[in-house]
């Protein structure tokens, strides 16, 4: 549905990305994360037509970015991370001027079913200059998806929103990209975990890491932890455990739970369970853990950029190529 | 088509939410009222039959200084509240979008005009064998065309600002400038080369024909050029934006 590619783009001498390439498929969510200042806006407005690309070249279904940018527009949904709004107007005046504006059918029935799932529908009538920030978001989010866009670029969603709105709009989010194609940047990691089939990490206008969100935990640990836990005494079965094929390295946590390292994508689970039953001993727990999405951030995102470049970038190249 | 009224119509809506547009509409109306009154005066004191054109006359002065104030924050505002940023990257041309705006000022202007369509009723009351009504249409169509001009003018040179009052004395600028741009070329006739700022001169196009009662074509297309021309400089000045 968007393809991305060698997208380059200058501010007078600064260049603010460089080089992306990357790919969105029909029906998945995915999320753009990366530092302030990365280059996630800048990336969103050239998708959406709002600046054009200093060298490269975008496609959205099909259309040219800049050849068919009507076409384009028309298929996108686009909240902007500074909302919108026209302070003179009324919500449903707004919302109107928008669903106009995209000449959708049916406009007020629209308006008072997305309004209704956003928690507006008591604030048609007032100005949306007289809005706090959260329900401006809210109206903003409204006219991005009023034409049930094909494509739904959101830059930072659910910022301001009250809890209970930014899980209705997350579940909204989710049920949009069972069919749609939606791009959202947040800063909120575990809204990635929780809406996103697939991560972008973008640093200093370079993507450093794209996969899904469970892959990428695995593959950039290189190796993989499990914890191990037995009814028994666990130093019974440390020798046991230390010369299955495949591990690493062991480390006893208390009693009975203990820690082991295998090579990533080397799953030695089913010998351990094997080898600790057969042992006669009654295995409680034997799960992988995995690093949390911040953990990976901050990995992938430190000061030292060759440090991602040759360290993380590189791994998974050609793990996506495996993976295809 | 379709896009350009619907901007065109939120514009004009807009002008009767906008405490500014109160404001320039109401000083418009007293000072033409206050002006109206004293030509009446002056005429009956100096007996003689006052014409259409101290109603035009002001009326032509004050759009001078009103056009800025109406078109101030047309784009400026656009590009201040990131509203701009939504309207590029709606399906909607740039150019629908410059003409939309301009078309907004003008409804909000025709409807300032025909408010002072009293003057011409009560003056026709007033004066014995009526007025010139010939006179009368002229004038309101030269005036017309030339505040139409006017709106372009400013409507394109508010996409230039993020600030409305930067907007303002550049519009208002550029207007005074037009306005008396041929006042050299009396100096330059002797030498030649005046004719282009005469011709650039708008006050020229209006007080040499509309004014006296005569339709020129020259002066038609002078006025429906300068509007088109500066629409597309608008346009070209949305485009150019996105480059930046
Ligand atoms: N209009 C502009 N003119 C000049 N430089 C700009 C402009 N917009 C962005 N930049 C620069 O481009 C880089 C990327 O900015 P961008 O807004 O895309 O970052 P971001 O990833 O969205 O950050 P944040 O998380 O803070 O929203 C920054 O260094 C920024 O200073
Ligand atoms: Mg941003």
């Amino acid at each position: 549905m968007i393809q991305v590619e060698k997208l380059s783009k200058d501010y007078g001498n600064r260049r603010a990305i460089s080089d992306l390439d990357f790919t969105i498929e029909k029906g998945e969510v995915v999320g753009f994360l990366g530092p302030n200042g990365a280059g996630k806006t800048t990336t969103m407005r050239i998708l959406t037509g709002y600046l054009p690309p200093t060298t490269g070249k975008v496609e959205i279904g099909g259309f040219d970015i800049l050849d068919q940018s009507l076409e384009v527009r028309k298929l996108v949904g686009y909240l902007p991370e500074t909302i919108p709004l026209y302070n003179d107007m009324t919500v449903f005046d707004y919302l109107y001027y928008m669903a106009s504006l995209r000449n959708i059918k049916d406009r007020e029935i629209r308006i008072e079913e997305i309004t209704e799932r956003l928690g507006l529908a008591d604030r048609l009538d007032g100005y949306v200059g007289k809005l706090s920030k959260g329900m401006r978001q809210r109206v903003g989010l409204a006219q991005a998806i009023i034409h049930r866009p094909e494509v739904l670029i959101l830059d930072e969603p659910t910022i301001g929103l009250d809890p209970a709105q930014i899980i209705e709009v997350r579940n909204l989010i989710k049920e949009i990209g069972n069919e749609h194609t939606v791009l959202l940047s947040t800063h909120i990691l575990p809204e990635v975990e929780q809406v996103c089939d697939r991560v972008l990490i973008i640093n200093n206008g370079r993507i450093v890491a794209e996969d899904s969100t469970e892959r990428l935990q695995s593959r950039l640990m290189g190796s993989q932890r499990i914890i191990l836990k037995i009814r028994d005494d666990i130093a019974e079965v440390s020798s046991l455990i230390a010369s299955t094929p495949g591990v690493l390295s062991i480390q006893q946590k208390d009693d009975n739970t203990m820690e082991f390292e295998t090579a990533a994508g080397d799953d030695a689970r089913a010998e351990v369970a094997r080898r600790v039953i057969k042992a006669g001993h009654d295995l409680l727990e034997l799960r992988s853990i995995s690093m949390s999405l911040e953990e990976i951030f901050l990995e992938l995102t430190r000061e030292d950029p060759s440090a991602n470049i040759d360290e993380v970038e590189e791994p998974y190249e050609t793990a996506g190529r495996q993976a295809e | 088509m379709r896009n350009i009224w619907l901007i065109a119509t939120r514009e004009f809506k807009h002008y009767f939410i906008s405490p500014i547009a109160y404001v320039v509409s109401f000083v418009f109306l007293l000072v033409m009222g206050i002006l109206f009154y004293a030509n009446i005066l002056a005429s009956s004191v100096q007996q003689y039959a006052p014409g259409v054109q101290i109603i035009i006359g002001p009326m032509v002065t004050l759009f001078l200084f009103s056009a800025p104030a109406i078109t101030m924050h047309t784009l400026a505002d656009e590009q201040r509240s990131g509203t701009l940023e939504l309207m590029l990257t709606a399906p909607v041309r740039d150019s629908e979008f410059v003409i939309g705006k301009w078309l907004g000022t003008m409804m909000f202007v025709m409807v300032l005009i025909a408010v002072t369509w009293v003057y011409p009723i009560v003056l026709n009351q007033m004066i014995d064998p009526g007025i010139d009504q010939g006179l009368l249409v002229t004038n309101y169509l030269g005036l017309i065309l030339m505040v139409g001009a006017f709106m372009a003018i400013g409507v394109t040179i508010s996409s230039l600002f993020s600030n409305q009052i930067a907007a303002f004395f550049a519009t208002l600028g550029v207007l005074l400038v037009l306005w008396m741009i041929g006042y050299p070329s009396q100096a330059l006739g002797a030498m030649g080369g005046g004719g282009l700022l005469t011709y650039l001169d708008i006050s020229e196009h209006f007080y040499s024909s509309f004014y006296r009662g005569i339709i020129e074509l020259k002066d038609v297309v002078y006025f429906i050029s300068l509007t088109s021309v500066f629409l597309f400089f608008g346009t070209v000045s949305i485009e150019t934006k996105r480059w930046r």
